[in-house]
């Protein structure tokens, strides 16, 4: 049949049950995304007769004789549609994963429209900007710059990949396809914990079509963790590529490689398996009960994992004076549990990883991963080879949220390429990534404080509590982190550190934006909450009587060393800022009886995590007198790029379109330990920072040297260097110096500083339904120097608008034994368009003494203040203390409810 | 997402064609709910679209909707402008959850197919007396109310081989005059409670309750009644065991929201 494909008649004979949207990728249209392949997130929007449709739901044999227009075909990077210039001038993405069909969708819309947006707008799915941006795109509203002259740091300039990303030329992880390429599917375990005693391959391998099926008894033996981090013993080592005991419901029994998805799919159904069922525990709190079923028992001491024989993955016990003695001083003493529960990141690009065979026979790996250098070290590792025979790479990677600081599939690409020799691919579903891949960890979290008459804490002790799931993978470190800055941000004289964290059935949990933090803000912020009601005093009045400011130490379990410091202290700044914006109110109105309330809450976070985060960079001088710079870290949405692009041309006195940035390939550039912990703009940057300052000084030398000028007087310019009267061009300073001229950079992450936000909301509760209305939203951030003010706005709207996600919408179901039974984005429900209000961003004004051009982080950090904000708000509105997120309409309803009822 | 297992469409141009005997065939409407999930025991689809049915037609006794009529054709359908009722078309299809892209080729008969408890096309069709019209493979047919259509969450009365023509509403139905309401737990999600009311000179109040309950519930009053007969009518109609629990809420706030809604409707048609 003829479909007409963006302009050009094309011959296509799709399979009978082929969905629209992998025709057209198939054809090599990968500019039409893969969100959720099931109509819900409206990335693979295309145009079918002028009429915008979900491709992956839109039967591909309809198409016949029709026209399909995808963004691509809308404009290109030369000639932009009007709604793909948009985007570009309001920044209306950040991964940039959802924008094709969000262009697609909003070029249907007409002037009237607009007054409709949330209803028009709810079959598109942005993960990253929390709508704000997008909404100003819609609207033609600019918020970016033009290059222009004067240094570009601190100018709110548009991400490199901006023209590419809304016409659709941005290549992700998986829009590439080696010729031959084969395809993994994955038979998942159908019981919690099993025991696999017989695997029958013989039926699926006959199957026409199918190359191979691995199972266990072609693993290697080598146990590893699917968290990544710099030290590879932060995580217990207790997972293997294929394991014949299976710790829940989804994990990896078999994988058939196919030269078809669906082929591979299909032969998964053929591969039988007899299982042992094994006792199994859900409930963390009784996972370290006597007799409790055990999970790792068969693992020794070098898999570090705390007691294997009570299922315990890693404990901390620590504190600071005498908890009894300041529990007894109080005049007022709050006590209360509180529990978060399985959130999903959604990024809008599933895991996904392609691998082949170089050249010279090494083992290729394109993946969309945060950190991968640490996923060549570990692959290397896992399957004995050396690191140099390895090379793993990313084109840009639609969004993570820590979800991609895990290796979910590279592994099993690996082993596909390993064993065949040919091009493998293996990606996610979305129902995969809520049944397979980690979840935020669930907490419980157990807060006692005390303060006297004046307000000022005596006591602050929390226990808690968290399920790691069946794999031990960064539950560690979400459990020492989560206690940390929460704790610390308090100067207090006695406080107390409980955690634990233990293996249970259940799916795993690991990395998460905020990792840990989240959780335990929640539980501590809200109790300081009622801490402060109780006392009669006005929260941010009792935060400003209570926080650790420049001389305090940071003490949680243990009182930090030297490496952590105030390198700035905006929190004051912070706290005034949001208080000032919710007194000035915003005029929005409550229906008329819903109950109206305020609330706030802060948060500190260390800017890089601890122990070593690594960045070797370099900027080089090219012919054509631009500037070549190799970072390692990756672009997930994050802006990095932006910013690195900023820190060079500022420092070597040049504009940003004379920037050319190498990234994320351990083959083409220096190692770096990923992007992870905010770390994006003050590790990889500030080690950018000095390779260009090395540069310039450099550069500026060979020029003083060639006319005889004094070093100080000569000044790097776009074209070349400046020396008093005389001028020297860039090329005769690249000639002199033999036609390489290239320096490098380097930061270990240490020393670090520490970055703040306040989140402040004035909600209006429903109390006959439990619905809640976001009157107000405000966040005051202290990132320093801010380096892209709208790129930095949006990681804040971003984070408020993922925490509202998870604080009022979210929440992985399960059934109690160990199934998610909400595993689509229909029965779990992400932000859309009209949950998100517009959150009035504010910039504490400081300067940081440790990060690049007096910057901060502010990536993760947004996201930790806002649930206990929205908690204190709807306690102040109700007089109803939530305890438990979500708290969706149908859990305050009850609650409220219940204390009515009660009384 | 694409269906590995379907390896035939079958495209009948008329009822002698249709043919949906057999194992793992499925008729094939709109396709949005089909091709959004995997569905490995289908081999073989059905596709109604081919039998080009006209998606509205204005009749004497009222309006036919053909199961093929799309969510877009049903929100612009040209009605009689003493169809007092037709602002309820438009009100249920935003209560569901796809959005105007999805209408586009999303049909009522799968809506109603479907037999979602959020399934707000059901909603509607219920709210006003809706029947069906369903083909037997036999040749013959029969119409039975839409309210006895649905029978649970996704279970209806089909059997095997047969299919969903239409739906008739009646004029005396379209000629009431309505009132709406939907809550879920975000403020455009997918509904945790969709309600209708409908006042007519003949058949009273029509109290229409889903989404919170596992299959619709129909309460005929014979007048707009006080709060207090409304609250008895629902406990005494509605059994306990009917609240659904889904992702979209708990089945306690369901039944208490299907209340205070039940009560907003009462008032704005007294």
């Amino acid at each position: 049949m003829i479909v007409r494909i963006n302009g050009i008649d094309t011959e296509v004979e799709p399979r009978p049950g082929q969905c629209l949207r992998t025709l057209l990728r198939e054809r090599e249209h990968f500019e039409v995304k893969k969100g959720c392949d099931a109509g819900d997130c409206g990335a693979c929007s295309v145009l079918v007769d002028g009429e915008p449709v979900h491709s992956c739901i839109f039967p591909a044999f309809r198409a016949e004789g029709r026209s399909v227009t995808t963004v691509a075909g809308l404009g290109t990077e030369a000639d932009p549609h009007p709604v793909q210039r948009r985007f570009v001038e309001a920044a209306g993405f950040q991964c940039g994963f959802c924008t094709a069909g969000m262009v697609v969708t909003a070029s249907t819309l007409d002037e009237p429209d607009l007054a409709e947006l949330p209803q028009l707008l709810k079959g598109n799915l942005c993960r990253c900007t929390g709508y704000r941006a997008i909404e100003d795109a819609v609207r033609g509203v600019v918020n970016t710059e033009k290059p222009g002259d004067g240094p570009s740091y601190g100018r709110s300039l548009p991400a490199p990949a901006s023209a590419r990303i809304v016409t659709g030329r941005e290549r992700y992880t998986l829009d590439h396809a080696p010729p031959g390429l084969l395809h993994l599917a994955v038979l998942g375990s159908p019981h919690p914990h099993a025991r696999i005693r017989a695997i029958d391959t013989d039926k699926a391998l006959a199957l026409p079509g199918v190359v191979a099926v691995f199972t266990h008894a072609d693993s290697p033996s080598t146990l590893f963790s699917t968290a990544r981090h710099e030290n590879r013993s932060d995580d217990p080592d207790d997972t293997l590529v294929f394991d014949t005991v299976l710790r829940f419901k989804g994990q990896r029994v078999a994988a058939v490689l196919a030269e078809s998805v669906g082929i591979a799919e299909n032969a998964c159904r053929l591969i039988d398996v007899e299982y042992e069922i094994l006792p199994a525990v859900f409930d963390p709190e009784h996972a370290r009960d006597p007799g409790a079923p055990l999970l790792h028992a068969d693992k020794s001491a070098e898999s570090r994992i705390a007691d294997p024989a009570r299922n315990l993955v890693a404990e901390v016990h620590g504190g600071s004076g005498d908890v009894d003695a300041g529990l007894a001083n109080a005049a007022a003493l709050v006590r209360n549990t509180f529990r978060t529960q399985r959130v999903q990141h959604v990024h809008l690009e599933t895991h996904a990883a392609m691998g082949w065979r170089d050249h010279g026979g090494r083992l290729v790996i394109r993946s969309s991963t945060q950190v991968p250098f640490l996923v060549r070290d570990e692959l290397a590792h896992i399957f004995g080879v050396d690191p140099d025979s390895v090379r793993v790479f990313t084109a840009r990677v639609g969004g993570g949220f820590g979800g991609k600081q895990e290796l979910l599939t590279e592994d099993l690409v690996a082993l596909a390429v390993l064993a065949t020799g040919r091009p493998v691919q293996y990606e996610f579903s979305r129902s995969d990534e809520f049944t397979r891949a980690p979840c935020r960890h669930p907490f419980r979290i157990d807060v006692t404080v005390g303060a006297d008459r004046d307000g000022i804490l005596t006591a602050l002790t929390v226990d808690v509590l968290t399920d790691a799931g069946a794999y031990g993978n960064h539950s560690p470190g979400v459990m020492f982190h989560g206690c940390g800055e929460s704790v610390a941000l308090y100067r207090c004289p006695n406080k107390r550190v409980d955690a634990a964290s233990v293996y249970t059935n259940n799916i795993p949990s690991g990395a998460f934006r905020g990792y840990g933090l989240g959780q335990v803000v929640f539980a501590i912020e809200s109790a300081l909450d009622d801490l402060a009601r109780d006392l009669g005093i006005d929260p941010f009045e009792f935060r400003r009587r209570n926080v650790v400011m420049p001389g305090d130490d940071f003490v949680a379990a243990h009182v930090e060393g030297p490496d952590l410091q105030f390198g700035s202290y905006g929190l004051d700044q912070c706290l005034d800022l949001a208080q000032a914006a919710l007194r000035r109110g915003n005029g929005a109105t409550a229906p008329a009886d819903w109950k109206v309330g305020e609330g706030m809450a802060a948060a500190m976070i260390a800017t890089i995590p601890p122990r070593g985060h690594y960045a070797q960079t370099s900027v080089a001088l090219q012919a054509e007198g631009t500037y070549l710079i190799e970072v390692g870290t990756a672009e997930f949405g994050n802006g990095t790029t932006t910013v690195h692009t900023q820190i060079a041309a500022s420092t070597l006195g040049t504009g940003v379109d004379r920037i050319v940035v190498a990234q994320s390939d351990t083959d083409r550039v220096g190692y770096d330990t990923g992007a992870f912990g905010s770390a994006g703009t003050v590790v990889a940057g500030r080690a950018l920072s000095a390779a260009a300052t090395q540069l310039r000084d450099t550069i500026r030398t060979i020029a003083a040297d060639l006319t005889g000028t004094p070093a100080p007087e000569c000044t790097l310019g776009p074209e070349g260097v400046q020396c008093g009267a005389r001028f020297v061009a860039l090329r005769d300073v690249l000639a002199a110096a033999g036609g390489s001229l290239r320096a490098d950079g380097t930061h270990d992450g240490s020393v670090r500083s520490v970055s703040f936000n306040v989140h402040a909301f004035r909600v209006a509760v429903d109390e006959a339904t439990g619905r809640v209305l976001i009157l107000q939203s405000i966040q005051a951030a202290d990132a320093g120097v801010v380096m892209n003010p709208h790129q930095c706005r949006g990681q804040v709207e971003g984070g408020a608008a993922q925490a509202i996600g998870s604080a009022l919408y979210e929440g992985m179901r399960d059934d109690g034994a160990g199934t998610i039974v909400t595993d689509t984005l229909r029965n779990y429900h992400i932000p859309q368009f009209a949950d998100v209000p517009r959150t009035e961003v504010y910039f504490a004004d400081t300067h940081d003494a440790l990060g690049p051009f007096g910057s901060k982080s502010m990536s993760e950090s947004p996201y930790n203040p806002v649930a206990p904000a929205l908690a204190n708000a709807i306690a102040d509105a109700t007089g109803v203390r939530m305890r438990a997120l979500p708290m969706s309409p149908d859990r305050v309803w009850r609650a409220i409810h219940r204390a009515r009822t009660s009384l | 997402m694409d269906l590995p297992t379907v390896t035939a469409i079958s495209r009948p141009r008329t009822r002698a064609d249709l043919d949906l005997s057999g194992p793992g065939v499925a008729p094939l409407a709109g396709g949005t709910w089909l091709f959004s999930e995997p569905q490995p025991h289908l081999s073989r689809l059905v596709d109604l679209t081919a039998l080009d049915w006209a998606p509205l037609t204005v009749t004497d006794a009222g309006l036919e909707i053909a199961a093929t009529c799309t969510i877009e054709q049903l929100t612009r359908a040209a009605l009689p402008e003493s169809w007092t009722a037709a602002p309820l078309f438009g009100q249920c299809a935003a209560a569901l959850l796809a959005s105007f892209k999805i209408w586009k080729t999303a049909t009522v008969g799968g809506n109603l197919c479907l037999s979602f408890p959020a399934g707000a096309i059901i909603t509607l069709f219920a709210a006003l007396d809706g029947e069906a019209l369903i083909w037997r493979p036999d040749g013959s047919e029969y119409r039975t109310p839409v309210t006895e259509f649905v029978t649970g969450a996704a279970t209806n009365v089909l059997q095997p081989g047969e299919v969903v023509r239409s739906v008739g509403l009646t004029t005396r139905a379209l000629q009431a005059r309505t009132a709406f309401r939907k809550v879920a737990l975000s403020p455009l999600g997918r509904s945790g409670v969709v309600l209708a009311g409908r006042v007519d000179a003949e058949a009273g109040f029509v109290l229409t309750v889903t989404a919170a309950t596992d299959r619709p519930y129909v309460l005929r009053l014979p007048s707009v009644l006080t709060t207090s007969g409304l609250t008895a009518a629902l406990a005494e109609r509605i059994p306990d065991t009917a609240w659904h629990e889904d992702a979209h809420g708990a089945p306690d706030w369901r039944c208490h929201v299907t209340y205070v809604l039940a009560e907003q409707i009462r008032a704005e048609l007294q």
